[in-house]
């Protein structure tokens, strides 16, 4: 259509402007003048930056309106070194924008397609080179060498094999075992119910031989949150009741959606909310996921109290702990 | 010895071994086009320079391992705590080492920088098309470097192994873990047994600081040869052809002012560094699985991925003794996935919908290919919505709202809002081009009342410039593809669903508000 | 005497006795009020309590019920103890201006006495906890900063966030921010569990332990930022944002210049 139609005309590159420098020579010098001026407030920056490293110690602080007190040194250091580079590219930009060239130069463009004659001659090259390989007639170099490069490239994955050990079920168990008791996070002393009281948290971790050196790969799955309600705002089934205790209850700390710490315990309305993607959890109806991406609800912890009072676990827990997996196999 | 003197017996030197002066003749004449959206490509560049110059730096004090020490450094609110031997030493980076802090904070401003410019530079190049061809390969390689670019930030915040990155490493495995099949295998093969475990830190330090910067330098050196082979696209107008390219050259302009503009990013991003605090990770603690922060949240550039996450419906399948999550994969590798793959295949998408094979040097101005427009700012909206709600939390303390609202909001946004954005740009593009339109044939509106002899009140235009009338119309304005259902023959073609898609589309593509042309402006003298 | 009342008639006789007199009974006042506060003997306390009984019923009872037991709107007082009453009303969270998502920490409206006496009173309905003494508030003393991080991140840090700079929870609550906190007040939202905050009781989390909490609190509060403005300390979101804005945003400013003509 806009073949038929006559298109505006280009009227060609405007003509040239010339800028002050390039006719004036007062403009010019005053122009050079500014560009040293930019390369001269660098070398202070670069100066700054020198005094800074050297002679202010690290304990001084400066106020700076809008950002309060600053330590000098820092400031000094970054401040310095942030005026010497950038003066040294306001120099060089002012130098070319008012002193170097600035007419505008045009240059050709080439077609990328290479002539008719290169790209047959190349086709050529390729196909005799292919024939004089032999490749195209011997069919069982060709397959042989298939074969062995493909098996060739399995070594690396071979060789990849030790990166680490292979899950098992690991990601089913934790150290939680029946008669383990709760201990707190951090203190590792042990809990006695009437420690707790109603509204009250606490953040809980198996007991074991060693509390000095807990692995964190442990603690990724040990961690529980210890809470007590009245026992009458639970709405439980009997068997989640039955894993209470004078309303205690107690949940893996791990979130079942993507494993960051569940936490957040609001004590009014009685949920739990993992900061990382909002999943919502209700601890009267065992953790069950109210709003939020969480598939699960928390898994409970079957607890109950010694002679003496102080809570334990009675079982471990009934499922794998922390995020899903292709091979769990629960709810 | 006179410069010349001198210069010519290095040149002599070099040549007579290389053979340099014939390529380094025609080089330093290259021409390049000047425009300021053509730099950001090059803060993105710098930015990479930087991250090597102050990573190399911090390599030289930085313990990538896991092991567990206690802290003696001068820093009393963690003293005599444990912790793993990388967060002492970023801690010792920050607190003993003169200059430590200093380049701790340059390297993650330069990261976000880097980012912001990738982005920036994708969003230029998209919407001037400056992915059509010859380019397309450029464009695909420039995908992967956002692609690298996200997961190598990713790589290097989490390094000092604090609360608030370790914390996103364990959303990493639990995204790894839920592959199905072979998700757990390979979480356990990446962090070598369990979470958090003691391996993870060190190998992604050689992800980090090796196998990224050097996948970086080949594809960075790719791409610039690439533009410095095919030669840098120009925005149309006077003088500005297809088959030229009009600017200045590399020696002595094109040099200063980009060699200067190095040193501007350079100063940028240390004056950044020294009056904004960030990643203070001696504020977070040292990284344990039994803690978390309110508040927790990637960097920027996964902002959109975490709200993604955020806003899944709490979707999993369980069947047969397995679990598939779909909470997780989908926000977290499916949706990314088409969103990444679609994006690099966009220019063989454009170039089927609208059957163009030829090459294209100069630029589009945005309002002349409406389509795409529209689909760039309905991605842009798409992002941001997802962005939105991956910092729900802190707009909602700020601003006095609910993670809840927020929430419903964007699950409802993402999927509503980029459509309105889709055609409210649509219409944008058109009603300016409109505007040019009226612009060309009645000229510039000066505001200046004129009483005709009749009474009539007219206001003055004024003519525009052959220069801005040509840039104005030197568009292309291509009919939309002839794909009839049925050929010459009245025999249905083959492929016709696929062409009756495709005949749609480009017809959708190539409205357009007709341009001026010189008849047009004929007719309009002899008014 | 008749040098004073040689200057009875005097034009500045006025002024001086009003001012005389004001001095006089304000001094009077203090002094007397002031020994009134260190003699706390049975009598006074019970003043004290129906003091607290009278600013109550004029200014809580509304919704919290005459005798305190509570209502649809407001819970009941009975139990809580002296210092969740010092807590909510020095705090100026009681009464509550906005019915709507929580109480927010505002300007008290009860001064120190009034609230001493409020919390004498709910105090008297049933025991409970109890204002700390200034003795078992010596954090500088008995707390140790870097455990007191420790149990911070493990305990506070999930609503209130990394460096007590508060956090979102569910429905527009909000854990709110620790800055600028008196310790006796941390303390007392500690033991008591205000609203959605829950309790933690003194064998959770021991005196010491929450002694060294309120150092650590104190210490981030006065720590200044080392490494320039510090940005909210709330992380990533305001660091992108200002990575956008001023650095980018610097950046293509100079890009701009750099591309324009020169004159």
């Amino acid at each position: 259509m806009s073949n038929e139609i006559e298109a505006i005309k280009d009227p060609g590159l405007p003509a040239h402007v010339h800028r002050k420098a390039d006719t004036d020579p007062v403009a010019a010098k005053r122009a050079e003048r500014q560009v040293a001026i930019l390369f001269a407030i660098s070398a202070l920056g670069t100066i700054l930056l020198i005094v800074s490293y050297l002679f202010i110690p690290d304990d001084v602080f400066i106020f700076i309106p809008v950002m309060g007190d600053q330590n000098a040194h820092q400031l000094g250091l970054g401040l310095g070194m942030a005026i010497s580079l950038f003066f040294i590219g306001m120099g060089a930009i002012h130098w070319a924008k008012t002193l170097m060239p600035d007419t505008e130069v045009v240059a050709q463009r080439h077609e990328f397609r290479s002539p008719d004659k290169d790209r047959k001659e190349f086709v050529e090259a390729v196909k005799s080179g292919v024939d004089a390989s032999g490749l195209g007639r011997r069919s069982l170099i060709k397959r042989s060498l298939g074969a062995a490069l493909g098996l060739s490239a399995l070594s690396p994955l071979l060789l990849l094999r030790d990166l680490g050990p292979l899950p098992g079920n690991e990601l089913e168990k934790t150290t939680w075992k029946s008669g383990t008791y709760l201990v707190t996070d951090p203190g590792n002393r042990r809990i006695k119910s009437s420690d707790l009281e109603v509204g009250s948290v606490a953040q809980v971790l198996p007991e074991i031989a060693d509390p000095e050196h807990r692995k964190l790969s442990d603690i990724a799955k040990d961690a529980v949150l210890l809470i007590r309600l009245r026992p009458q705002e639970f709405n439980l089934e009997p068997d989640r009741l039955a894993m209470t205790h004078e309303g205690i209850i107690a949940f893996s700390k791990i979130c079942s959606h993507m494993g960051c710490a569940v936490a957040l315990y609001e004590q009014q309305t009685k949920h739990l909310l993992c900061p990382c993607h909002q999943s919502t959890f209700d601890v009267t109806r065992a953790a069950k996921v109210i709003f939020g991406p969480s598939a699960r609800p928390l898994p409970q912890l079957d607890i109950t109290v010694d002679s003496e009072g102080y809570l334990f676990a009675r079982k471990p827990f009934s499922e794998p702990v922390g995020p899903s997996f292709w091979e769990r196999d629960s709810q | 010895m006179t410069v010349e003197h001198r210069l010519g017996s290095v040149a002599n030197y070099v040549d007579e071994r290389t053979g340099a002066a014939a390529w380094m003749k025609k080089n330093l004449q290259k021409v390049f086009p000047d425009h300021w959206s053509f730099l950001l490509g090059e803060v993105a560049l710098y930015s990479f320079i930087i991250l090597l110059l102050s990573g190399t730096f911090l390599t030289f004090w930085f313990d990538p391992s896991q092991r567990e020490v206690i802290y003696e450094g001068s820093y009393e609110p963690l003293e005599g705590l444990k912790m793993s031997a990388a967060y002492a030493s970023t801690l010792n980076i920050s607190f003993e080492v003169r200059g430590g802090l200093l380049m701790r904070q340059i390297h993650h401003w330069a990261a976000l920088i880097f980012m912001s410019a990738i982005v920036a530079h994708l969003l230029r190049v998209f919407f001037t098309g400056a992915f059509r061809k010859p380019r397309e390969g450029n464009w695909i390689i420039g995908i992967g470097l956002l692609t690298l670019g996200i997961v190598e930030g990713f790589l290097g915040y989490s390094l000092p192994d604090d609360l608030l990155s370790g914390t996103g490493i364990r959303i990493a495995e639990a995204i790894i873990q839920a592959i199905p099949v072979v998700g757990s295998y390979l979480a356990y093969f990446a962090f070598g047994g369990a979470f958090p475990g003691e391996a993870f830190i060190p190998r992604i330090y050689t992800v980090h600081v090796l196998l990224l910067p050097g996948a970086f330098l080949a594809l960075i050196t790719a791409h610039l040869m690439m533009v410095w082979y095919q030669k840098h696209t120009q925005f149309p107008g006077p003088g500005r052809t297809e088959k030229n390219v009009v600017g200045y050259p590399l020696m002595p302009t094109y040099m200063a002012k980009a060699g200067g503009f190095f040193f501007i990013v350079f100063g940028v991003t240390a004056f950044l560094a020294a009056v904004a605090s960030i990643n203070p990770i001696w504020l977070y603690g040292p990284y344990t699985p039994g803690q978390i922060s309110a508040g927790s949240q990637p960097d920027w550039y996964m902002g959109w991925l975490d709200g993604l996450v955020r806003m899944a419906p709490p979707l999993e399948t369980h069947a047969f003794g397995h679990t598939i999550s779909w909470n997780i994969l989908i926000p977290g590798l499916i949706v990314p996935g088409i969103l990444f793959t679609g994006m690099a295949l966009y220019p063989f998408i454009e170039s089927w919908i609208t059957g163009d094979k030829r090459e294209h040097h100069l630029l589009d101005r945005p309002r002349n290919a409406p389509n795409r427009t529209a689909l760039g700012a309905m991605s842009l909206t798409f992002i941001l919505v997802t962005l939105i709600n991956g910092g729900n939390d802190i707009i909602a303390t700020h601003f006095d709202l609910s993670i809840n609202q927020i929430m419903w909001g964007t699950r409802f946004g993402v999927f509503i809002l980029p459509p309105i954005a889709f055609v409210v740009t649509k219409r944008l593009c058109l009603s300016l081009q409109r505007a040019d339109r009226e612009l060309v044939l009645h000229g510039r509106e000066t505001g200046t009342l004129l009483r005709l002899p009749h009474g009539e009140f007219v206001e003055v235009h004024e003519p525009i410039s052959p220069e801005k009338a040509y840039l104005l119309t030197s568009h292309e304005q291509a009919p939309p593809l002839e794909l009839p259902a049925v050929d010459g023959h009245g025999v249905k073609r083959a492929g016709a669903l696929r062409n009756k898609l495709r005949s749609r589309m480009s017809i959708a593509n190539a409205e357009q508000v007709t341009k001026v042309s010189a008849d047009d402006l004929k007719e309009i003298e002899h008014h | 005497m008749k040098r004073i009342s040689r200057y009875r008639r005097h034009k500045a006789a006025g002024p001086f006795l009003l001012v005389f007199a004001l001095l006089a009974i304000g001094t009077t006042f203090n002094v007397a009020s002031a020994v009134t506060e260190t003699e706390a003997t049975v009598a006074d306390r019970s003043v004290l309590i129906e003091e607290g009984r009278q600013i109550f019923l004029k200014g809580c009872s509304s919704c919290h019920g005459l005798n305190a037991e509570g209502a649809q709107i407001a819970p009941s007082l009975v139990g809580v103890g002296a210092a969740s009453v010092d807590f909510q009303v020095g705090t100026g969270r009681m009464p509550m201006a906005d019915m709507s998502t929580q109480a927010m920490r505002k300007e008290p409206i009860y001064n120190a006495e009034e609230t001493a006496a409020l919390a004498a009173y709910v105090a008297s309905l049933a025991p409970g906890p109890e204002i700390p003494a200034e003795s078992s508030l010596n954090y500088e003393r008995d707390g140790n900063t870097a455990e007191g991080g420790e149990l911070f991140r493990n305990n506070c840090a999930m609503c209130h966030n990394f460096a007590g700079q508060g956090g979102a929870l569910t429905q527009g609550k909000y854990a709110p921010t620790l800055m600028g906190v008196e310790p006796k007040h941390i303390y007392e939202a500690m033991v008591t569990g205000p609203q959605s905050m829950p309790v933690f009781s003194d064998k959770t989390l021991t005196p010491a332990e929450k002694l060294s909490i309120i150092k650590w609190i104190k210490s981030a509060e006065q720590e200044p930022n080392l490494g320039g403005a510090s940005l909210g300390r709330i992380g990533p979101v305001t660091e992108g944002l200002l990575g956008w804005v001023l650095g980018l945003g610097m950046l293509i400013g100079v890009a701009v210049w750099l591309a324009m003509k020169a004159k």
